[in-house]
């Protein structure tokens, strides 16, 4: 089943989705909100799908039963997707539809709207409406107003609410049928941003600076939120200069620290990202991906940044890249990235981008105890004295201590080449000793990569190679292509650097065809897997109009071939 | 306890009659009066000739990016409140680079002192102008001599409501140790500009040329802001020197929820992910 509602911005849609979602949620449907809206606060045209199956679904899909048109516009740019026995539910005092095949469902969405206390809950009253059409009662979401408003605009939001589905219920008494709820168990219901700083408070981040930018401010909110009750400090800097300055300052005395963005502020950071690589200073970068460049698609989604944060920052220092591909990894996944950060000394850049940013999903709760916490900071016990912040180690991890944490010992990180004990040098065989040790880390972190999960057989026609959130739009194009008769399996990659190579070495002679999907126009990873593979994809899908892709467009592409 | 010469680690890589030196032992006998161990003190800078001191000074040390001295001394400060963070680069640094960082960190209000060493020249990379520099200064770049009216730190540093400005000079050292302690015990963002002069690059700003024209004023009101504010603005035949302005406000780490009831650095504090399970109840 699934559901659009569009209006222009400041109509309410937001709340519209997030009131049904959750209360489909808890009434125990798997659910999937994707937003597609504009970079302006008031007027332009934005629009949510709301997905409810049986089990959460992995993706919205193109067609729709239901649209809620707030405006003409929606109307006029929905209406060829709506499917043969859809219904539109549209205020007639705001503008006609000529003709009625017995789809339209007009109700005065603001004339009831005022009737029930004032002109803004128009979207509440819509609320209603489909509520009535899914023959789903409005408990759920009265309990849901009763905990969003003060008890008079909770009442006045619940009479609205029942005005909507009174006025719909005449027009079709439960057009629509659900599929059985309750067979998932119970569901968090979130977005990917939340997804991420959850697991940021959780793997114990104390510290967030940032510059507020499209779509990676969710994250900030989320833990800025979470300052009084958590401990946890949110700093919205000047720039991202700042911001990275900061968190990189706050790392060195200690803090587990975080910085977030998207390609244009990450531009800002790159030098900080170098100094993170010289001073070996453990730093997490969340980088949700927009489409540039400059400003781009402010927001809409691309994974057009993969080579840029493979290779951001000058001069050749050890880094970890990976990706969020669905919220049930990436809430553990960003666990990682903290872990590896402090265990190397080193920079991580977090990939996510629009879609998975945005995108609400119901999930099974997550397990908190299986979330790494371990500092990898020297201790009295293992303390060699004097303290050197450099120290020439076999794995090339020198020990971490921390200003302060020692009596008369100090701690000197610096951003020219050093010796052992930080201080600037030039000669050229400790820059040639500094150099390899930094390196060296890499090869221990090689192993700390997971293999691409496969979903489907280790061999057959098509194997569909994928990485970060195109996960949910892959794995559901796979499952209609199996049930197509076609042997299509697929593959995906979560930790893209240093990158995992076994399993598709092993993998690709035992496929017919590789296509490698992805979400930008130049095809990065295919590039960065020929490069570190020899391995070269039979082709590419490549989706780089600021959306992200469906099921259905990749499964009728991969059909173009077999 | 440690003495001043115990804080004086290596020997140093400045020209010979550099302001610098005095500086620095100030430094070093302002933190040994003060009983601040090495371990207690973190001292962050940037890129520039100034910007070395952390590799002069046996204390912590960050020593950062060009222009970005204070962004990553905040973070610290936040993450170990414990730590008395001190803040040491050259004028085109603090200025120019990173001006953005200057008047953001000045709003902010850390408690960190600013030891900004201001020789109204770029020694580092061989005598550009600097935002300090005064008009008509002649260079390999501003050939006809810089046609830009000098950045005033004193008068931006009081306008942005900047707690403790004060203006010193290398050649003065009893008074830049005096002062330095003071900045050091305040509680707020103090801003020393310690004027500074470059033997090598800066060829009319000189040791004498500073001398001639700096002066103690008499009977300065430290809590009157429009006295400082015109002290700040005298420049020329006659250079004030002092603590132009001394009024503390609420510190940023004061006002930050994590930081008021618990002086335990953030790192250190324990934790265990598995007791916030609960936090996801709020999606339920």
């Amino acid at each position: 089943m699934n559901i659009l509602i569009g209006g222009a911005a400041g109509q309410g849609m937001e709340t519209i989705a997030h009131l049904l979602g959750k209360a489909l949620a808890r009434a125990g449907f798997g659910v999937l909100a994707a937003k597609d809206y504009m970079s302006r606060v008031r007027g332009g045209h934005n629009f949510t799908c709301l997905r409810i199956e049986a089990e959460t679904p992995w993706m919205a899909e193109q067609t729709t039963q239901l649209l809620v048109a707030l405006n003409e516009e929606t109307y006029n740019l929905h209406r060829r997707l709506l499917t043969e026995n859809g219904k539109i539910i549209y205020d007639p005092e705001l503008f006609s539809i000529p003709t009625n095949t017995g789809n339209l469902v007009p109700l005065p969405l603001e004339s009831l709207s005022i009737k029930a206390g004032s002109k803004i809950m128009a979207n509440t009253v819509a609320v209603g409406a489909v509520l009535a059409l899914l023959n789903q009662e409005t408990s759920l979401v009265e309990t849901l107003l009763l905990e969003t408003f003060n008890p008079e605009l909770a009442a006045q939001n619940i009479a609205a609410l029942h005005a909507g589905y009174n006025a719909a219920a005449k027009y079709c008494d439960g057009c629509f049928s659900l599929p059985q709820s309750g067979k998932i168990g119970q569901q968090l219901y979130l977005d990917g941003n939340q997804t991420l700083g959850m697991a940021a408070l959780a793997s114990g981040c104390r510290f967030l600076a940032a510059y507020p930018m499209t779509p990676a401010t969710g994250i900030m909110a989320y833990l800025a939120e979470k300052q009084e009750s958590h401990g946890v400090v949110v700093e919205q800097a000047e720039d991202e200069i700042a911001a990275i300055n900061m968190a990189l300052g706050a790392a060195f005395s200690g803090a587990r620290s975080l910085t977030c963005t998207s390609g244009g502020g990450f531009s800002l950071m790159v030098e900080g990202v170098s100094l993170a690589g010289m001073t070996e200073t453990p730093l997490v970068i969340i980088m949700a991906m927009r489409p540039g460049p400059a400003t781009g698609l402010p927001t809409r989604t691309e994974q057009g940044d993969l080579e840029f944060a493979l290779h951001a920052g000058h001069g050749e220092f050890p880094r970890a890249v990976l990706a969020a591909t669905h919220l049930e990894d990436a809430f553990y996944r960003l666990n990682k990235a903290f872990d590896l950060a402090e265990k190397y000394q080193i920079p991580v850049i977090f990939l996510s981008d629009q879609h998975f940013a945005d995108t609400a999903r119901t999930v099974p709760p997550f397990d908190f105890a299986k979330l790494n916490y371990e500092r990898h900071l020297l201790t009295a016990e293992t303390l060699i004295k004097p303290y050197r912040r450099y120290r020439y180690t076999a794995s090339g991890i020198s020990p971490r201590a921390l200003p302060g944490q020692f009596p008369n010992e100090t701690v000197l990180a610096d951003s020219d080449e050093h010796d052992e004990d930080g201080h600037i040098v030039e000669d050229a065989e400790t820059r040639r000793l500094m150099t390899e040790k930094r390196l060296r880390k890499l090869e221990s972190l090689a192993h700390e990569m997971e293999e691409p999960c496969l979903f489907g057989e280790q061999s057959g026609e098509v194997l569909l190679i994928g990485w970060g959130s195109t996960y949910g739009a892959l794995r559901e194009a796979c499952t209609i292509l199996q049930n197509k008769r076609v042997r299509a399996s697929h593959l995906h990659f979560a930790d893209l650097w240093p990158l995992p190579a076994a399993a598709i070495k092993a993998l690709f002679p035992h496929f017919k065809q590789k296509i490698c999907v992805e979400n930008n126009a130049t095809g990065q990873f295919a590039a960065l897997l020929r490069r570190e593979t020899g391995l070269v994809v039979d082709r590419e899908i490549l989706k780089f109009d600021g959306r992200p892709f469906l099921a259905n467009e990749i499964v009728w592409e991969v059909e173009q071939d077999v | 306890m440690c003495k001043a010469a115990d804080y004086l680690s290596k020997d140093t890589a400045w020209c010979a009659g550099c302001g610098n030196f005095a500086i620095r032992e100030a430094l070093a006998e302002a933190l040994a009066q003060l009983k601040l161990a090495p371990h207690q003190v973190l001292l962050c800078s940037g890129i520039g000739q100034a910007a070395k001191m952390p590799h002069y000074l046996l204390v912590n040390g960050f020593n950062g990016l060009h222009g970005r001295a204070l962004p990553p001394a905040v973070g610290a400060k936040i993450a170990n409140i414990s730590l008395k963070v001190i803040v040491e680069s050259g004028d085109g640094d603090t200025y120019g680079e990173g001006g953005n960082h200057f008047i953001h960190t000045i709003r902010r209000n850390p408690d960190l002192a600013h030891f900004v060493h201001n020789n109204q020249i770029y020694g580092l990379t061989k005598g550009q102008a600097s935002p300090t520099s005064d008009e008509g200064m002649r260079t390999a770049i501003q050939t006809s001599g810089v046609i830009l009216p000098a950045f005033n730190p004193l008068a931006v540093a009081l306008v942005m409501g900047a707690g403790f400005v004060a203006r010193c000079f290398s050649g003065e050292k009893e008074h830049l140790l005096a002062t330095m302690k003071q900045a050091l015990e305040f509680p707020g963002y103090a801003l020393i500009d310690i004027l500074q002069p470059c033997v090598s690059f800066n060829k009319i700003n000189t040791y004498a040329w500073y001398k001639k024209r700096v002066y103690f004023p008499k009977q300065h009101e430290q809590k009157d802001w429009n006295a400082a504010l015109t002290l700040a603005r005298e420049w020329g035949e006659q250079i004030p020197l002092g603590i132009f302005y001394n009024v503390p406000r609420p510190t940023f780490e004061s006002r930050i929820p994590a930081l008021a009831n618990d002086h335990t650095p953030l790192g250190t504090r324990p934790f265990d992910p598995a007791s916030l399970a609960s936090i996801q109840n709020e999606f339920l």
